[in-house]
């Protein structure tokens, strides 16, 4: 198969059948394209390729990519909402409520439905702690409501119909009637409610709907139903509702909790009725989305996020810039100095890499506190007065120190890497040409290892930026970083979907400052060996 | 010899020592003297000390102990930007992050010359090497030959009196390094420049230089014209290390101004000039280049000794034939003769007897 994929030298254009020589794409000794046999011969070692490395590629797609992707993904999903009140979603849209005004009676119906049957699946307390994120105190109005709604007095309209038409109190009539496409389709309403009601029984509470009574919820929209208008076929009992004794459900939901009056719950409640939202993200650049549907800053004392950022960028930029400034002169000794001399001085680079971080930032811990050995050295020396020593540590001054420390070495081994490649004679030669030392160090040998330094400070700032453990071990308030944050809602808060939008944030910032520095730089200007 | 030159002593190294951990010398005792305008060639093996010689001169090593003077004034305490002594490397040292032009304008601009004076010498550096039109090219855009026309120019620029060159041509092919060796050559020559050249290749060493000092062990081991270092080597390691040579071993027999007898050690005597033996009984390692072995006995003086040979292997080799021969217990013996139509073409196997001038045949320390 490989040997067609050979053309004879001696047959640069293809050859014709008539013999003539044309132009055109080139063709193998067989007469097919050149590159298509090509291709057909690399085949081989391609999927022989994709094969070594499919190993490390399905771990790191199910392991890494798969989550972080899902993890992302949670920033933009907002299905919350719309899952766990289905109807009142819908019902708010149909009608279109005026701003600022709370809806009427057909929405408050819809939600009592919907907040009984999510009681049921006691998933109303996550909706409430999702939209307490938004809005303080809808948790509670959520679970307090929750514990009512069961004891609404929406039970007159059992009572009424049941008394009206006994065979309406018996389960298994209703599911005969359901069963009809006709009676399905004149009360749609109670149709739905039924068979919500049926799942819940079967599948959530594991009981026989025909061994339980129909749920006041049910008759309750049979009511809404029937008073719309809906004229049943006759297998269905025929019942007069217009001298029901009626009970507004609003006025129910205002009796347990007069929060459901506020307008701003509903303004909530609507805009995060979308299965997707921009409100995490919005958040997370201290941001929410006003009443009027546009985006507006928080009021000042909520907003955390953008500070957050922006120290820690510019707390990164510290580490980075304190990186250089002690690494660079390691590096260049470390790259003068004969070989022996050289890698005894590297292990000693290397040596904090062999011990485990938690240890060496509680190391610092000690050093740095206020009863600490530095404080306690700069006192004996007189330079501190004992009664005001010198706060190291739970500030930013900890966590630029500890992170400075724990990173240089991030710093120090490309730097070395890019000047061990530097020929001595280039500085040699500037010298013969005239230059003094400083000459030649700034005009020949730094601009040559400016790419160490570039790989370097990438590097470093790149792992500080999303530094966490030190930072959260030395940082107190005031020096920890964006990912401390991100932790806390990971673990603490559980608002994933706003941790999430941080984290995204975080990692768009990075990319931006890649590609700026790409712009600037030259990412083949960096270089991390060789 | 080139323009400018005189007898007076331009460079001059003065019991000049070196060592790098206090317990050896890599120098020891130099002493060396050139005049202005000389091309020196500073040749040895690695480790011979040239190297360190040359870096001493410009200023990369400090002398242990000795003097080095610079038109007649000491520059052992003048830092190497300093001491205006131009210098090419055997990697060029191009810096890279540079084009050419800037590369050439570097050492003006130390020297703070104008805008347009530095652009009015560095067309006429890159001229001399014609690289004109490789100014706003990049080193690592260009071929080896090119970058070394460019290290060269760079190093005349700023229009020095001395310039160093550490092996410039030694990571270039055969065709190249030739092409340059005349081209350096002829520019030195032409600038009147002095040139301190180290290179290991004896080649390049006798076709460039006006002298050739041969490194060894620390110590030049000679100092001399191409053709005298050539042709009259003063000791056996510069017999050895300078072009093909024959060595026999014996002792000296019988010895007067011109001549001396050797008793070889297989018995056989032969012809030799006494250069580094003065009296009767001393070992001697005699030095005959294959060129001058004779077999045709008609040629020889009368009287001269002769030596029976065995003939190993004759190798055609178009211009000339080279064969190799046992002589006197030793299978390494080489003859070179011309491809002439009387010159006999021999067998391995055949037994024939060979001979020399004395004067060709130098008898030198065991």
């Amino acid at each position: 198969m490989t040997h067609s994929a050979t053309t004879p030298p001696e047959q640069p254009m293809a050859a014709l059948p008539g013999g003539e020589v044309t132009e055109g794409p080139m063709l193998a000794a067989d007469g097919t394209p050149l590159k298509a046999s090509l291709k057909r011969a690399l085949r081989r070692e391609k999927l022989r390729a994709l094969l070594l490395i499919s190993p490390l590629l399905i771990f790191i797609l199910v392991a890494f990519v798969g989550p972080i992707a899902d993890m992302l993904f949670r920033s933009v999903e907002n299905q919350i909402v719309s899952e766990t009140l289905p109807r009142t979603v819908a019902a708010l849209r149909a009608e279109d409520t005026p701003e600022g005004e709370v809806p009427d009676e057909e929405v408050f119906a819809q939600l009592y439905t919907d907040l009984v049957i999510a009681e049921e699946y006691k998933i109303h307390t996550r909706l409430g702690s999702r939209l307490n994120y938004e809005m303080t105190g809808v948790s509670s109005l959520f679970r307090s409501t929750g514990r009512d709604v069961g004891r609404f007095d929406t039970d007159i309209y059992t009572d009424q119909f049941v008394e009206a038409a006994p065979a309406l109190e018996d389960p298994a009539n209703w599911v005969a009637w359901m069963e009809e496409e006709a009676v399905r389709e004149a009360l749609p309403l109670t149709a739905d409610a039924w068979d919500e009601w049926v799942t819940l029984t079967v599948e959530e509470n594991e009981d026989d709907p025909l061994e339980e009574d129909v749920p006041d919820f049910v008759f309750t929209t049979l009511y809404r139903d029937l008073t719309a208008g809906a004229t049943p076929p006759d297998a269905f009992p025929d019942v007069d509702v217009s001298g029901f004794e009626t009970v507004s459900i609003k006025a129910l939901f205002e009796d347990s909790d007069e929060d459901w009056m506020d307008p701003q719950l509903w303004q909530l409640i609507e805009t995060y009725s979308p299965e997707y939202t921009d409100g995490y993200f919005l958040n997370a650049v201290d941001m929410m989305n006003g009443p009027d549907g546009e985006a507006q800053f928080r009021p000042d004392d909520q907003r955390i996020y953008l500070k957050l950022f922006w120290r820690t960028m510019w707390m990164s930029m510290v580490i980075t810039f304190s990186c250089i400034l002690l690494g660079y002169p390691i590096a260049y000794l470390l790259s003068t100095l004969p070989l022996r001399s050289a890698n005894v001085l590297m292990i000693l680079v290397l040596l904090p890499f062999w011990t485990s971080l938690l240890v060496r930032t509680s190391a610092w811990k000690v050093l740095l506190q206020q009863q600490g050995v530095i404080n306690d050295t700069l006192v004996w020396l007189g330079l501190v007065d004992n009664f005001n020593r010198l706060q190291l540590i739970n500030n930013i001054t900890g966590t630029v120190i500890a992170m400075t420390h724990i990173l240089l070495p991030f710093m120090i081994l490309p730097l070395y890497s890019v000047m061990k490649t530097i020929p001595p004679s280039y500085v040699r030669a500037a010298k013969s040409m005239g230059a003094n030392d400083w000459t030649a160090f700034w005009r020949v040998w730094f601009p040559l290892s400016v790419p160490g330094i570039g790989a370097g400070s990438i590097l470093v700032f790149i792992l500080s930026i999303g530094y966490y453990i030190t930072p959260e071990i030395v940082g107190g308030t005031e020096g920890v970083f964006i990912s401390n944050r991100i932790a806390y809602h990971i673990s603490s808060s559980l608002n994933w979907g706003l941790a999430a939008a941080l984290g995204s944030i975080l990692l768009a910032l990075v990319l931006v400052l890649y590609w700026l520095y790409d712009r600037i730089v030259g990412i083949d200007n960096v270089k991390l060996g060789g | 010899m080139a323009q400018g030159s005189s007898t007076e002593a331009f460079v001059e190294f003065e019991r000049v020592q070196k060592s790098y951990d206090g317990e050896k010398l890599v120098v020891k005792d130099l002493n060396l003297s050139l005049p202005k305008g000389e091309f020196l060639t500073m040749l040895g093996p690695s480790g011979s000390g040239k190297t360190t010689c040359l870096m001493m001169l410009a200023g990369f090593e400090t002398a242990t102990h000795g003097e080095i003077r610079l038109d007649g004034k000491s520059i052992n305490n003048i830092p190497p930007h300093k001491r205006g002594i131009g210098m090419v490397f055997q990697n060029y040292a191009l810096f890279p992050h540079m084009t050419v032009g800037e590369n050439l304008s570097f050492p003006l601009e130390v020297r703070k010359l104008g805008k347009s004076e530095r652009e009015q010498k560095i067309t006429r550096a890159l001229d001399m090497v014609q690289m004109g039109e490789f100014k706003n090219r990049r080193p690592t855009q260009l071929s080896g030959g090119q970058q070394q026309r460019i290290a060269l120019a760079r190093a005349l620029v700023f229009e020095p009196e001395l310039v160093l060159m550490d092996e410039p041509l030694g990571a270039l092919d055969k065709q190249l390094r030739e092409t340059l060796q005349f081209e350096i050559t002829e520019l030195a020559h032409r600038l009147g420049i002095t040139v301190v050249y180290v290179t290991h290749d004896q080649t390049e060493a006798l076709t460039m230089s006006d002298r050739v000092a041969v490194f060894d062990d620390g110590r030049i081991q000679q100092l001399a014209p191409p053709d005298e270092l050539y042709e009259k080597p003063q000791n056996s390691f510069v017999a050895q290390f300078i072009g093909e040579n024959n060595t026999l071993e014996g002792v000296v027999e019988k010895i007067d101004a011109t001549s001396c007898l050797v008793r070889l050690d297989d018995g056989e005597v032969i012809d030799a000039l006494p250069v580094n033996v003065s009296k009767v009984g001393e070992r001697t390692r005699v030095s005959i280049r294959p060129e001058r072995v004779e077999s045709n006995l008609e040629r020889l003086h009368p009287d001269a000794h002769t030596l029976p040979a065995t003939v190993q292997e004759f190798i055609y080799m178009g211009d000339t034939f080279r064969t190799r021969l046992k002589v006197a217990g030793r299978d390494d013996f080489i003859m070179k003769t011309r491809n002439a139509p009387d010159q006999p073409r021999l067998k391995p196997g055949e037994q024939i007897r060979i001979g020399w001038l004395a004067e060709d045949c130098r008898a030198l320390d065991a």
